[in-house]
């Protein structure tokens, strides 16, 4: 037999939830369940079913398992809207909590914990007492998975009730996965508490550790996860732990696996017989190599791991350097990983096979993979001083196959390379020359240019080289021009003939006189000063003797390697940070609705007046209020967030060097912002929403530091990283892009079409502005549909989400355009009817989240006078769907 | 914290919902819009599995025609997570039937609720066993033949195995006939250099296991591998026998065997569950018997022609043989026209892979067919970079030959009521990626 729950699905029929309503209350079992389940289906699908509550709980006194725990999902999900009709449930939950079926006793605890509803939280306190001194182990490990639960809704309550207390007496439980689901809760409870509360003692290590052997796998994970934290007394101790923990290095589940490596290298901190630190090296490898053949995702775990481990205690895989040889089809994540563990792996045994596959991936095809492979050969170099000439043998025959990427990026490695082994490669300068004119990297153009500096004797035409780069001066990076004006200089002391000396002038002038970098210009006046007093000392410093340097770009500091080893097979291990860096959240639930009102509350006191111009100095003083203000206040809101931004989640930003492109509506006009002009829009750009600004700098001052902030607004719009703009000089313009994302801060009350900014800068006051959200950003690609899609949606949304309105100046003149005009605003056009002497025009687009956008336009072509008629399932979005629709047939 | 997840979402590849369950409170119902928005509508899409936007962090993993996502916002156990997934998903199949894409999740969604429900509370994944949650999570639909079997006489004490000490087979199993099938199944990985030098060899092996038998059997595995027979020597004081040993560099096991027993007393003894699963999983490096060769010369002559030369020699006993041999040889994109030539097999070009896809159903042991193409190119004006050779690869599967070597040596069941069983052991040999550089 087969199943089809899809059938739950297809119900899109007007009126449908009338037509739920009726069946949930049919006195036939069957019907009232499949009721259920179609509203779980169109819960599943993202659609409103809250209305229909009261008649879901009515079904929820059943005898049927199945249908009672459809009830109790639906449960979950909208208890926190109903938080009153949420406790017509609670009868039942107590009855059930009492069942004589243990299924069901713990269906009733384990529910009840996730409903997050005050009211409901008191009544749990009494049925979860008991049942977790329940007969039945499986209701007891639900229990204590329940009093985490309940600490994280009323932490107070918890420790009031004396659930704690209970909690712990089921470490001593007789039934192994009880045991190790109340370790699993009390060492969460720990961490969200700074009082002590679960302390490992040698007693309950040892009860542990015996439960080990008959956990289910994911046991063995919350035990091992709390018992790393447990510091051993002494070598003796550390080494008896040890051995009990190294059998579970055989097991095939990865997480168990890397749980054990854990607890074993925190051991191993104390153990001192090398016997023993070397035999347990020996034990660790071959479960490590394992984890390389799981699924990828699992692979690039192990590997961000793997790189942490090997920093800490290199021996342990110093001779499977093959296992992370990368095979072709490995996904590219998978890739880079393993590169980077080569490289930590590589040594003067195995060198020459490692640089074959370097070499080897450097005429792969993912770009961004060849270039690390190519940077990894040089890394080598530096890193083992017997290999060097093998590895620039290498970068020299990859120079010959004249890639363009692949050239520049064995130049700077090479630069690297002379750093660290002065005069014992120059020989090979001459090949790098013939490249000169490939470069465009500016990265690889600034290595070229210090190559020719630092070696400017040796190369006999090294004034030809540089001059043919001073031409483009004032146009260069500022990377390049730093680089330039230094070897321009290094080139007149070495040879302080005419050219050189001509030369020089060129780039000091520009360097002085004609940049707004204050960098350049300072190092240039510094060169200047010094050439003109005393050349000698100008050599000296100029043609120092620079410090050897060494290959730690990718190791990490030794505290932070400590804390990360804490904390393998966790979020923290992959991203090599701490945990503090990501995890913004405070669990504390009592303090939780503030924090997220204010995250840290700094420059709250700051002077501010959004109203004030430049004539005005800033008076009057905000302050936070004691209690959170309404939407509508938005002010502190917005400072405290300036600062407590998030800025780890970079977004690959698209910034062009100079100003150009369309011009911006002003959003923060100059008289306003003590000369700082922005103008600034929305935008929309390969599927996603960017705030284009435009920043003019008309005051007397370099303007840097430049920090966005967004109030709370009906789209929930925020920044989705750090605002980037470079210093802004004096009479100077920069453009941004800032990649935005939605529903991040959503603003509750009326729907407005209003954006409030808050941008500040650490040479002004804080700038507030209003910027306009036009719609049609927000228009998604995937919006276009079939006819029939179409008709069909139109037909089953009430009339009452049609809306219309007249647009009367409008001329819709050219068809072609004004649908082509609409299409790249992601409004699809469907159909075409011709209605009298009148032109009707169908088209479709979607809203975030697949909310359908039905638009009808009636007009006589080339007559002013447009009729737009638009369908949606949020029409109290209409005003905006007007307002954008009426700007692109506008435009 | 060993949390696995705060959300899970079943996504399709359009990014609609498919499933969405909430563990807990720290996340927002409206995560998988950013998902959607910041992941899958992008290039990031696949560079990295574990991403963070905003304040949360996003794992996922594709399969089939659908995206599995996890949400956290705290240090979560990542490999916790994913393993979830993993055997999650390995559930859903057993409980309908093989496949896992987006119309069976459609099709099981009360079911895939239920056990969403069940196999993680708060986070923290619980029993995933498919064996013992048939037990009292019967829903109908698209079952496999054991749970049929279950559902007929329900368990009392279902609760009990759960959580019980062997919480993987139900008590009170009845069978006829005794039976264990095992199944070594090896894949052998290969990385060899354009010149023939081995640069990366290794057999990841799995003994699969499929028991009928009654009541709680204690089963006892013996193999030809070296610590084992070293072990057994020092018992019994006295030599092996002669015969090829291996090492295996490093084994594995279902939760089932005793790994405190294993590591003092190197052998392998579990209660097995009921029907099949993974017994064990094993990795050799030294010593593996490659069971085919392949000699390409590839010819670049000029900028429109070239000439590829393979010969394929299989290298294992003449009475054996490999089936389902395919070889796929690459090609340059701008690949016009093919001529070629076999002596074994067929083959053709296929365009859309850009490779050669030469297969050969019954490959016998001791031969070698060769194939030779002639291919013509369209000459390109953009000559940016030359052609990069990607390498040959190769797929096959040899059954009754192992590439480690390795042999079951006995299976001993012991159970109370002292019935016999049959034991059946079948070799096959496959191919993992085996790739040839060219």
């Amino acid at each position: 037999m087969s199943r089809n729950d899809s059938k739950y699905f297809s119900t899109t029929k007007k009126g449908e939830i009338p037509e739920l309503k009726e069946e949930l209350n049919s006195q036939y079992k069957d019907k009232r369940k499949d009721a259920v389940k179609k509203v779980i289906a169109a819960m599943t699908v993202g659609k409103d079913v809250s209305s229909l509550f009261t008649d879901v709980v009515n079904c929820m006194q059943t005898e049927n398992l199945e249908l009672k725990k459809l009830v109790y999902l639906y449960l979950i999900n909208y208890a926190k809207s109903q938080p009153d009709l949420a406790i017509l449930a609670v009868n039942t939950f107590v009855k059930d909590s009492q069942d004589p079926n243990p299924l069901i006793r713990a269906l009733a605890v384990r529910t009840m914990g996730c409903i997050r509803v005050d009211k409901i939280t008191e009544y749990l306190c009494d049925p979860l007492q008991r049942c977790l001194k329940d007969d039945d182990p499986y209701v007891r490990k639900t229990a204590a998975i329940c009093v985490a639960k309940l600490y994280d809704i009323n932490a107070e309550l918890v420790e009031d009730r004396g659930f704690l207390e209970s909690l712990k007496d089921l470490i001593s439980d007789n039934n192994p996965m009880v045991v190790a689901n109340a370790v699993a809760a009390l060492a969460e409870i720990q961490d969200n508490s700074s009082r002590p509360i679960f302390e490992i003692t040698t007693h309950t290590l040892s009860k542990l550790l015996t439960a080990l052997n008959e956990c289910t796998e994911w046991g063995q994970v919350f035990i091992l996860d709390a018992l790393s934290r447990y510091k051993a007394a002494d070598a003796r101790e550390a080494e008896n732990i040890v051995e009990r923990v190294t059998p579970r290095l055989q097991h095939a589940n990865c997480a168990v696996v890397l749980s054990a490596v854990k607890m074993i290298l925190q051991q191993m901190e104390l153990i001192t017989s090398t016997d023993v630190v070397r035999n347990l090296c020996k034990k660790m490898a071959p479960p490590l190599v394992t984890l390389l053949s799981a699924e990828p995702e699992i692979q690039y775990v192990a590997l961000r791991n793997i790189n942490l481990i090997v920093q800490r205690r290199p021996t342990i895989l110093a001779h499977e350097i093959k296992v992370f040889f990368c095979k072709y089809n490995d996904p590219i994540y998978v890739k880079m990983e393993k590169l980077e563990i080569m490289i930590k792996l590589a040594s003067d045994r195995n060198i020459d096979q490692v640089l074959l596959e370097f070499k080897e991936y450097a005429t792969e095809v993912d770009v961004d993979f060849v270039r690390k492979a190519v940077r990894a050969i040089g890394r080598c170099a530096i890193k083992l001083e017997r290999a060097a000439e093998r590895c620039i043998s290498v970068l020299l025959e990859l120079i010959k196959i004249k890639v363009n990427y692949v050239v520049q990026e064995a130049i700077i490695v090479i630069k690297d390379i002379f750093r660290r082994y002065p005069n014992t490669y120059e020989s090979i300068i001459a090949t790098l020359c013939e490249s000169l004119d490939t470069l465009d990297e500016p990265e690889a153009k600034a290595s070229m240019i210090w190559i020719i500096g630092e070696y400017a004797e040796r190369i006999d035409n090294a004034d030809e080289l540089l001059e043919s780069f001073l031409e483009s001066f004032p146009e260069e990076p500022a990377l390049v021009q730093l680089q330039l004006l230094t070897a321009t200089v290094k080139l007149f002391l070495k040879k302080p003939t005419e050219g050189p000396q001509q030369m020089i002038q060129v780039v000091l002038n520009n360097a002085t006189m004609e940049t707004d970098n204050p960098d350049l210009r300072d190092r240039a006046y510094i060169y200047w000063r010094l050439l003109s007093t005393d050349p000698e000392a100008a050599k000296d410093v100029v043609l120092a003797e620079k410090p050897v340097i060494t290959d730690d770009s990718n190791n990490l500091d030794p505290s932070l390697l400590d804390e990360l080893l804490v904390n393998i097979a966790t979020l923290s291990s992959v991203y090599h940070k701490p945990p503090e860096a990501f995890v913004t959240r405070t669990h504390s639930s009592a303090q939780k609705t503030e924090d997220d009102e204010y995250p840290d509350g700094i420059e709250s006191e700051s002077s501010v007046n959004p109203a004030n111009g430049p004539g005005s100095p800033p008076t009057s003083s905000y302050t936070i209020p004691a209690s959170p203000p309404p939407a509508a206040a938005p002010v502190p809101d917005l400072l405290g967030d300036l600062i407590g931004m998030d800025n780890n989640s970079i977004v690959p930003l698209d910034q062009p060097a100079n100003p150009s492109g369309p011009p911006l509506p002003v959003v923060l006009p100059a008289s306003t912002g003590q000369g700082l002009q922005v103008s600034a829009q929305l935008t929309r750009r390969d599927g996603q929403v960017f705030y284009s600004m435009l920043f003019e700098n008309n005051s007397q001052v370099p303007l840097d530091g430049f920090m966005i902030q967004f109030n709370k607004n009906t789209f929930g719009l925020a920044a989705a990283g750090p605002l980037q703009v470079p210093q802004l000089q004096p009479g100077t313009s920069t453009r941004a892009l800032l990649p935005m994302v939605m529903f991040q801060n959503m603003s509750q009350g009326p729907p407005s079409s209003v954006l409030q900014v808050a941008l500040k800068n650490n040479q002004q006051p804080v700038w507030y502005f209003n910027d306009k959200i036009l719609l049609h950003v927000f228009f998604t690609e995937d919006g276009r549909m079939e006819r029939a899609t179409f008709l069909e949606t139109w037909r089953s949304l009430p009339d009452s989400n049609e809306v219309s309105k007249d647009f009367p100046a409008i001329v819709i003149g050219g068809v072609d355009a004004t649908v082509e005009r609409l299409a790249a605003s992601n409004i699809f056009f469907i159909a075409k009817r011709k209605n009298a002497n009148q032109d009707v025009f169908y088209f479709s687009a979607k809203l975030p989240r697949g909310i359908p956008l039905l638009v009808e336009l009636t007009t006589v072509v080339g007559n002013p006078g447009v009729k737009c008629a638009i369908k949606t399932p949020s029409p109290e979005m209409s005003t905006f769907i007007f307002e954008a629709i009426e700007t692109l047939l506008r435009s | 914290m060993p949390v696995a997840a705060s959300a899970v979402y079943f996504l399709n590849l359009r990014g609609d919902v498919l499933i969405n369950r909430l563990y807990r409170d720290d996340v927002g119902g409206n995560m998988v819009d950013a998902f959607r928005t910041h992941i899958m509508q992008t290039k990031e899409l696949g560079t990295c599995p574990v991403k963070q936007i905003g304040g949360c962090s996003f794992f996922y993993m594709r399969i089939s025609n659908v995206y599995i996502v996890i949400v956290v916002s705290t240090n979560a156990n990542v490999a916790c997570a994913f393993k979830f997934v993993v055997e999650a998903v390995a559930l859903f199949k057993s409980y309908f039937g093989g496949a896992f894409d987006e119309d069976a999740i459609r099709n099981n969604f009360v079911l895939i609720y239920e056990l969403l429900d069940e196999i993680m509370d708060f986070g923290y994944p619980q029993n995933l066993s498919p064996e013992i949650l048939k037990l009292y999570i019967t829903q109908e639909g698209v079952r496999s033949p054991f749970s049929s079997k279950a559902s007929e006489r329900p368990v009392p004490n279902a609760t009990l195995q759960v959580t019980g000490a062997v919480g993987w087979r139900r008590e009170g199993l009845v069978y006829k006939k005794n039976e264990v099938f095992l199944d070594i199944v090896e894949s052998v990985n290969l990385l060899m250099s354009s010149k023939g030098v081995v640069l990366r060899c290794d057999v990841t092996g799995k003994i699969l296991m499929k028991c009928f038998l009654s009541g709680m059997p204690d089963l006892k595995l013996g193999l030809n591998d070296k610590i084992g027979l070293e072990k057994e020597s020092q018992l019994k004081s006295r030599p092996t026998k002669s015969g090829k040993t291996i090492e295996l560099d490093d084994v594995t096991f279902h939760q089932c065997v005793n790994l405190t027993r294993f590591n003092s007393e190197k052998t392998v003894s579990f209660v097995p569950p009921d029907g099949e699963f993974e017994l064990m999983k094993y990795r050799i490096t030294e010593g593996v018997n490659l069971p085919f060769k392949v000699l390409p010369t590839i010819k670049e002559l000029g900028r429109t022609r070239m000439e590829v030369n393979v010969k394929v020699k299989s290298v294992f006993g003449a009475k054996m043989f490999a089936l389902g041999v395919v070889i796929k040889i690459p090609v340059p994109k701008q690949t016009a026209k093919t001529s070629f030539t076999v002596t074994s097999g067929r083959a053709k070009y296929n365009a859309a892979i850009d490779c050669l896809v030469w297969k050969i159903r019954k490959f016998p042991g001791q031969t070698e067919p060769t194939l030779s193409a002639e291919i013509e190119l369209i000459s390109t004006m953009t000559e940016k970079k030359s052609w990069t050779r990607p390498p040959i690869q190769m797929e096959f599967q040899v059954p009754m030959f192992t590439a480690s070597g390795l042999r079951v040596r006995f299976l001993k069941v012991w159970e109370k009521s002292g019935y016999n069983t049959v034991e059946w052991v079948r070799y096959i040999t496959k191919a993992g990626s085996y790739e040839i550089r060219c």
